[in-house]
């Protein structure tokens, strides 16, 4: 008897019904307006990477030892030095990394024995041609351009 | 009298898929089809295939552990732990117990989280769309969790081979248990929404059986298993990474229906809670990294270490011969072998139900395919 009359007052359709109505509140909004709300990174995110500089005097951190180039499973940071003659040390001259084939593991941060080369909370990567997927020196110390929206 | 035409035929096959969007990715099904019931069906698979086990021949031990993330996207920690263990075992090393502890409470929270993209997306193959927006808020705080501790939410590479590479973040411990006791209430809710539901029950209930018998022989694992009645979960059966110090139930169901599997799954998610809870009371101090050196380098061997992911029984076999790369890997992907019982819950059925009962395995197609 009172199963029938559960069924047919809809009693489990309404309790259904009646969860959906308590989520209403504007309280309980969790969409993000993602372009115009910016989300909150973690501070380890690992996105965009970075070749970090001395802030005083611009030069480079990296040593150009090349573990993150062994490090990295797709082979995608090439690394090439020179000697300098004077001081007898190697010289980083061009490093190139390719975000299209990146999977931001982050093996190559890992490797790093001078925190040069990093993974930032940049995650805006997207270019209009592959070629500007394969970032070079400049690219990887400036970080990328800030992006603007128009909405 | 003309001739039999193909239109006078009683049955018509019928492709389903790599499109289809309730086939939970790139399945194709073929069905043979009496109107509609279901006479038989067929699995095309590997639209996904990456060759996920032969990149591991190329790689060093290190350098593999981040495609293992790739094969089960949606439980890339599980994938990872159970990498790391097979690895662990070749080396001979066993994680410190802080490792542990931190590794416990990430994989049960991949399992939450995994288990309620499930549920969300089965109901969502049902007709019931609300429960899905309520699953994915609940995900994006396990998600944030992931993405705070390891700086990546999906494919997360979280675990290192001998312990963590990364230290417990200042507040994860409160923001565990904050999640675990908002979470509690959020599947009441869900089961407000579904259980005594009179659709998702009319759709459920009886679909798909498949019984302890069949399940043994097919190999199936998981929760399709802990459904037909056996109370069968490697965390208990054969523990790893600490698993034994953890006090939870494996819940079982006797039908082996879709209904009942739905069910064991909800009940998981409360007993991963109840685990995530225990462990973070307590996390031990000291190192998170075993002492393994800089370049892994197993001895000559082989090793095949299972664990519990939230689909079932997934083993990692590692071949080693000594040099600086694995000799061979084979994963046992618990997606794949359960994807097999597809033709014997599904024969006999209506076409409607194929939609429930592909859900309700709980397939994820990078790893049928890998």
């Amino acid at each position: 008897m009172r199963k029938l009359l559960r069924t047919v007052f809809l009693v489990d359709l309404i309790q259904g019904l009646w969860v959906t109505f308590r989520n209403q509140h504007p309280r309980n909004i969790y969409t993000e307006q993602y372009p115009a709300q910016r989300p909150r990174i973690a501070e380890r995110y690992r996105g965009a990477p970075r070749l970090n500089i001395n802030p005083e005097t611009g030069e480079t951190l990296c040593i150009a030892c090349d573990l993150c180039a062994l490090a990295c499973p797709e082979n995608l940071i090439v690394v090439s030095s020179e000697r300098n003659k004077q001081t007898r040390r190697k010289e980083l001259t061009t490093f190139t990394y390719d975000i299209s084939r990146c999977m931001f593991c982050g093996l190559c941060e890992d490797a790093c024995p001078v925190d040069a080369l990093e993974l930032t909370q940049d995650f805006e990567l997207a270019s209009y041609t592959r070629e500007g997927a394969i970032w070079d020196r400049q690219m990887l110390e400036e970080g990328p351009k800030p992006t603007w929206y128009r909405y | 009298m003309p001739e039999a035409t193909f239109l006078d035929a009683n049955e018509l096959v019928l492709n389903m898929g790599p499109q289809h969007p309730s086939t939970h990715g790139v399945l194709r099904v073929i069905l043979k089809l009496d109107g509609e019931k279901i006479l038989g069906t067929e699995c095309v698979i590997g639209y996904l295939h990456r060759g996920v086990e032969k990149i591991g021949e190329n790689r060093t031990y290190a350098m593999f552990a981040p495609y293992v993330d790739r094969m089960d996207y949606v439980a890339a920690v599980s994938n990872g732990l159970g990498y790391c263990l097979a690895v662990e075992k070749l080396l001979n090393v066993e994680a410190p117990p802080r490792a542990q502890a931190v590794r416990v409470i990430l994989t049960e929270l991949n399992r939450i989280a995994s288990h309620l993209l499930w549920l969300g997306t089965h109901a969502l193959d049902i007709g019931a769309i609300t429960p899905l927006f309520y699953v994915m808020r609940e995900r994006e705080e396990i998600l944030n969790i992931f993405e705070a501790y390891c700086g990546a939410r999906l494919t997360t590479h979280a675990f290192r081979i001998g312990g963590l590479q990364y230290e417990v973040y200042e507040g994860m411990e409160k923001q565990v248990k904050a999640f675990c006791k908002m979470f509690l209430p959020r599947v009441d809710e869900y089961e407000e929404l579904l259980t005594e539901n009179r659709i998702w029950k009319d759709r459920l209930v009886g679909v798909g059986v498949l019984t302890a018998e069949q399940c043994k022989q097919f190999g199936v694992t998981g929760p399709l298993l802990r459904a037909a009645g056996v109370k069968w979960d490697l965390r208990k059966a054969q523990p790893y990474s600490g698993y034994e110090k953890y006090d939870f139930e494996i819940p079982t169901r006797p039908n082996g229906d879709t209904y009942d599997r739905y069910i064991v799954r909800i009940q998981e998610m409360r007993q991963s809670v109840r685990i995530i809870e225990q462990a973070v009371e307590g996390i031990p101090e000291g190192p998170i990294l075993a002492k393994v050196g800089k370049v892994i380098k197993p001895p000559v061997g082989e090793a095949y270490v299972s664990i519990e992911a939230p689909k079932g029984e997934l083993g990692y076999f590692i071949v080693s011969d000594g040099s600086t790369q694995p000799y061979r890997v084979r994963v046992r992907p618990p997606s794949f072998v359960n994807l097999q019982a597809l033709d014997t819950m599904a024969r006999g059925g209506l076409v409607a139900d194929i939609v429930a009962i592909i859900g309700t395995i709980d397939i994820v197609l990078g790893e049928v395919d890998r």
